[in-house]
């Protein structure tokens, strides 16, 4: 579903702050991999989503989503494959619009965007529906400005924007973080959920190895810019934190740097 | 005091003060919309004024005349768009670099600084001789203007600018072309900017070189004053728009009054820009100044 053919990307190059992001990383998704995505900070996940969506342009490799060379398609275009949650709560929904708004701009998703009414009646009763098996409460809220819901709120609605329109990929860069660990792991049940339910192919970026190990079907860990280590079905299933660390400092001959991995 | 010449002298303040509303509708779009606050409507203002008069003393009829003065602002709005995306300048310096543009492109227009439109000599829709018929016909343009921009901004090509103008990241993740979105933000609110600038030539009978300039501050007063006044964020958008024209009318009403006070005119223009600076940095003052200390300890996102 998803083909990453030698990325290579170089921040800042030729100047004293360049900084290798992704190093030659290739990596290809089968239709229905759910794949958590973990490694120390800097280790190039978030940068790779950023390519696969298409926040910047590779320096060399190709990326296709389902056969098709997104490789030089702008951002807007590659939204018409990918469903994308962020880290920020804020950076997901337009605050300042409705929450049956924000929806309906996600359900035009890959679509032209023309003189047609923006939401229809029909829509409110799918979008209202479909905020109800979210169980919080939020189909009563259609019309509240999304800048007035909590983070998970937010969250939570950022994910059903991105799975609205079933997407090829769905793209999840650590979207729990900034929440507090029960609204945490309540967006994170309602994921594991929507890509279940609607099958998606989908990459979450997680700091946190125990949900790393408990969601999706095969982990991927990450280390200056290169897949160190890739395992799926029963392999993933029988991980535990402590083999996770301890093929860390093997495959980077260095301890894994990162306190909130341990933390949690 | 002259207070009947006060009074005498309200209707036409309340005309001049719908004429520059419609043309703070224009500022709307792209401040309170797009979040771009796009200075290049001091050029366009004149540019919509310039092709009017022009037009109409070549004996062109009135409303093809408003109508390219529309066009001449969409194509203003055009440039400080692709000034923006296509090269990247951020949008104030864009939006200057247009006006001082159109500065030489106006006076090439008219061919001078100013061209005479009295209402005696041509067929003209309104003038300051009939105040009342005036207020009727502009009035009429505002009731057409909002009812034209609630239809747009609640299509799915409308939603799109005002989603882009409140999260571009959400905006290009759910597939809009924000940098469409945005030229098409900037020619329309020129469009409208340089339709007030060809009404406001008629209604005082010229056209000037220097007859826009200031007026973003005027716009941005007239914004600002509606929403203090009358709507505030969570209003509907007709009612937002609406408080903008309304904006504008108080704006020239407190113009009239003080000038009538005995105030210099010439620093009319210094206290317009001071009060839109106190109004605009309101917010920042409260939220700097007088914030209460509960809120150390870092910021949750829960």
């Amino acid at each position: 579903m998803l083909k990453l053919q030698n990325i290579t990307k170089t921040f800042n190059a030729g100047t004293v702050n360049e900084k290798v992001a992704l190093s030659d990383l290739s990596l290809t998704l089968n239709p229905g991999d759910f794949v958590t995505v973990i490694g120390g900070n800097g280790a190039g996940k978030s940068t790779m989503l950023n390519m696969v969506a298409g926040v910047y342009p590779v320096d060399s490799g190709n990326i296709l989503i389902d056969g098709v060379d997104v490789t030089r398609l702008p951002e807007h275009k590659r939204a018409a494959y990918i469903g994308r949650v962020f880290q920020d709560p804020m950076m997901g929904t337009a605050a300042d619009m409705w929450v049956e708004e924000n929806l309906a701009i996600a359900d035009r998703r890959g679509k032209k965007r023309g003189f047609k009414w923006a939401i229809t009646k029909k829509d409110k009763a799918k979008y209202q529906a479909a905020l109800a098996e979210l169980d919080l409460g939020l189909e009563t809220r259609m019309t509240t400005k999304m800048g007035l819901l909590s983070g998970g709120q937010r969250q939570a609605i950022t994910l059903l924007m991105a799975t609205l329109k079933r997407p090829k990929l769905l793209l999840l860069d650590e979207h729990t973080a900034a929440l507090d660990p029960k609204t945490a792991a309540k967006v994170l049940e309602i994921t594991d959920r929507l890509v279940k339910e609607n099958e998606l192919t989908a990459l979450m970026v997680t700091h946190n190895m125990k949900d790393a190990i408990a969601y999706g079907n095969r982990l991927i860990m990450m280390n200056a810019g290169r897949i160190i280590l890739d395992v799926a079905g029963e392999e993933k299933k029988n991980l535990t934190i402590e083999a996770l660390l301890a093929k860390f400092s093997q495959a980077s001959g260095a301890e894994f740097a990162n306190d909130r991995a341990l933390l949690n | 005091m002259d207070i009947m010449n006060w009074l005498g002298a309200l209707p036409g303040a309340g005309a001049q003060g719908i004429v520059w509303g419609l043309m703070a509708i224009g500022v709307f779009v792209t401040y309170k919309i797009l979040d771009i606050a796009d200075l290049t409507v001091d050029g366009s203002m004149v540019t919509g004024a310039a092709v009017c008069a022009v037009l109409i003393t070549a004996g062109v009829n009135v409303w093809l005349a408003l109508l390219a003065a529309l066009i001449a602002g969409m194509l203003a709005g055009l440039l400080t768009g692709v000034f923006h995306t296509a090269l990247g300048i951020p949008p104030i310096l864009a939006g200057i670099l247009t006006q001082l543009m159109l500065w030489s492109v106006n006076l090439k227009i008219m061919g001078r600084a100013n061209v005479a439109l009295p209402s005696r000599q041509f067929d003209l829709i309104l003038n300051n001789k009939e105040v009342w018929t005036t207020i009727l016909i502009l009035a009429g343009f505002s009731a057409a203007l909002i009812a034209l921009l609630y239809w747009f901004f609640g299509t799915e090509l409308g939603a799109s600018l005002r989603a882009t103008g409140n999260n571009l990241n959400m905006s290009r993740a759910q597939g809009i072309n924000t940098n469409f979105a945005k030229v098409l933000g900037l020619m329309i609110s020129n469009g409208i900017v340089a339709l007030s600038g060809a009404l406001l030539a008629q209604y005082q009978g010229f056209s000037d070189i220097n007859m826009g300039r200031g007026a973003i501050v005027i716009g941005l007063a007239a914004v600002i004053i509606g929403e203090a006044l009358i709507s505030h964020r969570s209003a509907g958008f007709i009612v937002r728009l609406l408080s903008v024209i309304i904006g504008g009318i108080i704006y020239f009403a407190v113009y009239q009054t003080v000038i009538f006070l005995g105030l210099d005119a010439d620093l009319l223009k210094m206290l317009s820009a001071l009060v839109v600076a106190i109004f605009l940095g309101f917010p920042y003052v409260k939220k700097t100044y007088f914030k209460k200390s509960a809120g150390k300890g870092g910021k949750t996102h829960a």
